[in-house]
């Protein structure tokens, strides 16, 4: 197998963007990842686009043809394109089809993307659609909510562990300082602990300001074989693990209901692959779909112990400067969740990061990140480590 | 949220009814068609459970999914059946006085309305024991 770099990346402004339609918003990704990589559509072997549901959002399918169209790669180079959807895990989905694209040696220049336009239908019809990411013929029909869902982890995590709402409240007032130092960030604004307690409740113990918002956003990366990667810049990102794994659907079959073991699992194969710890990881990127998500998820990965993740958050850890920053982005709360474009746009940031070009949020001297991305309450995830070395 | 594309497990969910594999004598609930840890080699039958179980943990829904908007604020939980199986439910109680560990057993009642037409649905809901 071959190594992979990235050597091209673009994220478009992630929120509301009613005056954008799908196809416009992927174009401007797509093309600023070719333009960042000095590269041509004459050169691109095949797209992979992580989309979860155009269907419901917009009406629309066939949305790698249709992107692959607007980017004006089908007609006279009938570029190859792929959709690929695990729910808010298509983008990492996305990128691993990508990296084993060119790995495998099939193809040489990959755009590995991903797209979601969330704000055309109402907010409510956002989260029944969302909703199908669980299992709708047990969990939706008996009323279940993505907040819903997580609020269940959280209630029995704070119930186990001694998390308090304060603690959730502190990931979510991380990543919007995060958020504020990143131009494309949808919420922008520094918020409070009395702030987020002070929120509308949506789902006990989360409120509103524990959530992701309902976003539009297009990310797009480009790899290439790291052989010839140093042909189109002189920063390429490797590619060191990528790793995937699954659970049950519904969050009531789980093993342990505050642990997502699809985390664990993929987290275990991708420090295996990349020869790494969670020690050597400079910076994280993880899915904060809700505050209890982060906090999870940090435990999962292996940067706190189980149930300690409240309290190192808490203590400013996996703040921009602490023992290992997590979510410099703004994270899926304050930079948005275009469900699809999350994975990706995780990629990113990473990317930017080691490039050292991130910056006010800059980590510094950062050498090698990794990004978490989760499909429904944890039925997927996807783990990939990046490297400024070989 | 188009119910009417469920009605095929509808009787499962009025009388709890799901699976046991005799293979590893392990107790399923929704229905499965394969044992998952015996996989092709599990033995599986229907299995009415009487519904006594306890809450693993819970949620009160105060955003609520569409068609479940006249209910908030409701009380989403997940139960643990004494069998072993664990499944997700409403449970009709204050909402004050909710605990986890707390003893519930099962009613016959109304889950809400599809989007379609209005169309009324039933099942099993969760009452303090
Ligand atoms: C939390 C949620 C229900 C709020 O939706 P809503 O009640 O319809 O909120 P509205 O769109 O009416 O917004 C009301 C205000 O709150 C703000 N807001 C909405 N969601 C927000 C969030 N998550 N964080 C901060 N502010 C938020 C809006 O900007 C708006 O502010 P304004 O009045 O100044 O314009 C919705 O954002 C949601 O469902 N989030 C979860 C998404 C999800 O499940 N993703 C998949 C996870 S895997
Ligand atoms: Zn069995």
């Amino acid at each position: 197998m071959r190594d992979v770099a990235i050597i091209g990346v673009k994220n478009t402004n992630f929120g509301e963007m009613w005056e954008r339609s799908l196809r416009d918003i992927f174009v401007e990704a797509g093309v600023g990842a070719l333009k960042d990589a000095g590269v041509a559509g004459e050169n691109i072997g095949a797209m992979y686009v992580g989309n979860m549901s155009s269907g419901q959002f917009v009406d629309q399918e066939h949305v790698g043809a249709l992107i692959a169209d607007y980017s004006g790669l089908a007609r006279n180079l009938h570029v190859p394109a792929t959709r690929v959807e695990a729910a808010c895990a298509s983008g990492g989905l996305a990128l691993r089809q990508g990296i084993m694209a060119v790995a495998s040696g099939y193809e040489d220049i990959v755009v590995a993307a991903g797209v979601e336009k969330m704000t055309d239908i109402s907010s409510s019809s956002a989260s029944t659609a969302l909703a199908a990411a669980a299992d709708r013929e047990w969990e939706g029909i008996m009323g279940a909510t993505f907040p819903g869902l997580y609020a269940m982890i959280a209630k029995m995590h704070m119930d186990k562990y001694g998390t308090t709402s304060e603690q959730l409240a502190e990931v979510a007032i991380k990543n919007h300082f995060n958020g504020s130092m990143n131009p494309i960030a949808q919420y922008k604004n520094k918020i409070s602990v009395e702030a987020v307690l002070r929120s509308i409740m949506v789902a006990d113990p989360l409120h509103i300001f524990d959530c992701s918002p309902i976003s539009d956003g297009a990310s797009a990366l480009v790899l290439a074989p790291a052989d010839i990667a140093h042909k189109y810049t002189d920063t390429p990102i490797y590619i060191k693990a990528t790793a995937q794994a699954s659970d049950t659907i519904a969050l009531h079959d789980r093993r342990d209901i505050t642990t997502l073991d699809a985390t664990v699992f993929a987290a275990k194969n991708a420090y295996k692959m990349a020869k790494l710890t969670p020690a050597d990881i400079d910076l994280v990127e993880v899915h904060d779909c809700f505050t209890i998500a982060e906090i999870c998820a940090i435990e999962d990965l292996g940067f706190a112990k189980k149930g300690q993740g409240g309290k190192v958050t808490q203590e400013g850890e996996t703040a921009i400067g602490g023992r290992i920053p997590v979510n410099t982005s703004g994270g899926l709360k304050a930079c948005g969740h275009p469900v699809g474009a999350t994975g990706i746009k995780q990629a990113v940031e990473i990317t930017q990061q080691l490039r050292g070009e991130a910056g006010k949020r800059q980590v510094d001297g950062a050498e090698i990140g990794m990004t978490h991305n989760v499909g429904g309450s944890g039925a997927t995830a996807v783990i990939h480590i990046l490297s400024r070395n070989r | 949220m188009s119910v009417s594309r469920f009605w095929r497990k509808q009787v499962n969910r009025y009388n709890l009814i799901g699976t046991h594999c005799s293979e590893c004598d392990e107790y399923y609930y929704p229905p499965r068609n394969m044992c998952p840890t015996c996989r092709r080699d599990g033995k599986l039958e229907p299995y009415k459970f009487d519904g006594d179980g306890e809450i693993v943990t819970f949620t009160i829904i105060h955003t609520a999914a569409e068609g479940f908007e006249h209910q908030t604020p409701y009380v989403l939980a997940i139960v643990k059946l004494d069998k072993g199986p664990s499944l997700t439910s409403q449970i009709v109680a204050d909402p004050a006085k909710m605990k986890i560990g707390m003893r519930v057993k099962p009613v016959f009642r109304k889950l809400g309305e599809g989007s379609d037409r209005g169309m009324i649905y039933y099942g099993t809901k969760f009452i303090p024991a």
